[in-house]
């Protein structure tokens, strides 16, 4: 970090490892890597379970392993009446996967930066133009692609459950109940429904970028130890800081994990619900 | 906003892992936790079928023991009244057949009596003649007074 500012630092730390032409055709290495790492860290972490569940006496692992999934059985089933063999196994996907990517937040903000910086640096690469994002969940693509999915996931069974009929009529006739205001309730159907996808993504985001960008700033804090009196003064608000909003952090990924599981529930609920039947 | 080809990616990815969760995971751990829960109902009912039993093989027990005691009081009941009967029997036995042997004593010795008497009668009558032979000093016919000294005889007794 020696001979960079401040702004330079964070910068670095903003900045996503990507290929592609920097328009729309450019794809987030670290999002997708870490994402995919993650993925299959869960997954196989769970199937070594699946693959020989007994009904006899769990181990510890398996026992975890239950908790989490009766857990979000049990979460699902007290939101969501409609039959659907999908909804229970995304919940858990969502929430471990969205979970686990959380929870690179917690990692010390340089360590994976500059590991990659010196695994690229034998290749010939610039370790200041070595970018490195861990937190999945800390880039909008990740958020919304989830959130989005959940939409068209969404719309899907909103004509499966319906019919093309049933959802027409709930999207034209609802919230009021004559055929003149079929372009008002058109426009607020659409309202209300792209603010779910959208809501639902910004809130995991926004939660994350700002946890992410706390504990860039502690680091920068710590980094003043060098710097005299003041300095060590300065680093060991950086060190009370930086435990208290990691412990404080914990907290807020395990809730927008289970924030993000619940809503995506809810919605799907309501995709099987139909407003005739009230 | 930096919104690019990778959302495209991760919706990919995210499908896919909710594919394997769906197809991989999720139903056997729920099969498995199913599987115990049934597992654990049985043992329970079992649990309490075995403690039901127990409970109806020691009232039975105990109704057992019960009806056996009284059995065996009666049977003890039976052996005393059938002891003092026996004893009762075997009492009057006796006493009837001291009975008999008393009259069948008493009977001979009236016969032994009589026998005496008669022996005595005849041996008077023979006493009687001779000595009346002897002191009238005269030979009586003891043809013509035997009814006499019958007589006489008889009245011995």
């Amino acid at each position: 970090m020696a001979g960079i500012t401040s702004d330079e630092y964070i910068h670095h730390h903003l900045t996503y490892w990507t290929v592609g032409n920097g328009g729309f055709w450019t794809l987030h290495l670290d999002t997708l890597l870490v994402s995919v790492a993650l993925g299959l860290l869960f997954f196989f972490s769970f199937w070594v379970v699946a693959r020989k569940a007994s009904s006899g006496v769990p181990g510890k692992w398996q026992n975890f392993v239950e908790i989490a999934v009766t857990f979000v059985d049990s979460q699902v089933k007290e939101t969501f009446h409609g039959k659907n063999r999908m909804v229970a196994p995304m919940a858990l996907t969502i929430f471990v996967w969205v979970w686990l990517m959380n929870f690179m937040d917690m990692i010390p903000v340089d360590l994976f930066p500059r590991i990659a910086a010196w695994i690229a640096m034998p290749f010939g690469a610039n370790p200041e133009h070595v970018y490195l994002r861990v937190v999945g969940t800390n880039d909008l693509n990740m958020t919304f692609a989830m959130s989005f999915s959940v939409f068209a996931l969404m719309i899907f069974y909103s004509f499966k459950v319906k019919g093309v009929r049933g959802y027409g009529r709930e999207i034209l006739f609802h919230p009021f109940n004559h055929w003149g205001f079929m372009p008002v309730n058109l426009m607020l159907r659409i309202v209300e429904d792209l603010a779910k996808p959208i809501s639902l993504s910004l809130r995991l985001f926004g939660n994350m970028y700002a946890g992410e960008l706390l504990f860039v700033l502690i680091a920068l804090l710590l980094a003043q130890f060098t710097h005299g009196a003041t300095g060590v003064a300065l680093g060991i608000l950086g060190i009370i800081c930086g435990f208290a909003w990691t412990v404080f952090h914990l907290l807020i990924i395990t809730i927008q994990a289970f924030i993000f599981m619940m809503l995506s529930v809810v919605y799907l609920s309501m995709a099987h619900e139909s407003h005739d039947m009230h | 906003m930096n919104i690019n080809v990778s959302l495209i990616g991760e919706a990919i990815v995210f499908g896919l892992f909710i594919w394997l969760t769906m197809k991989f995971i999720w139903p056997y751990i729920t099969k498995a936790m199913d599987e115990r829960a049934s597992k654990i109902a049985e043992g329970l009912a079992a649990g309490e079928r075995g403690r039901k039993d127990l409970e109806n093989a020691q009232v039975k027990s105990t109704e057992i023991l019960h009806a056996a005691r009284d059995k065996g009081g009666e049977v003890v009941e039976v052996a005393n009244q059938q002891a003092a009967r026996i004893l009762e029997d075997a009492r009057k036995d006796a006493q009837a057949e001291r009975q008999r042997q008393v009259e069948a004593a008493k009977a001979e010795i009236q016969q032994e009596l009589n026998r005496a008497k008669e022996a005595l009668r005849a041996e008077v009558a023979n006493i009687a003649v001779t000595a009346a032979g002897r002191i009238i000093e005269r030979e009586i016919d003891p043809r013509a007074h035997k009814a006499l000294l019958d007589e006489l005889a008889r009245q011995i007794h």
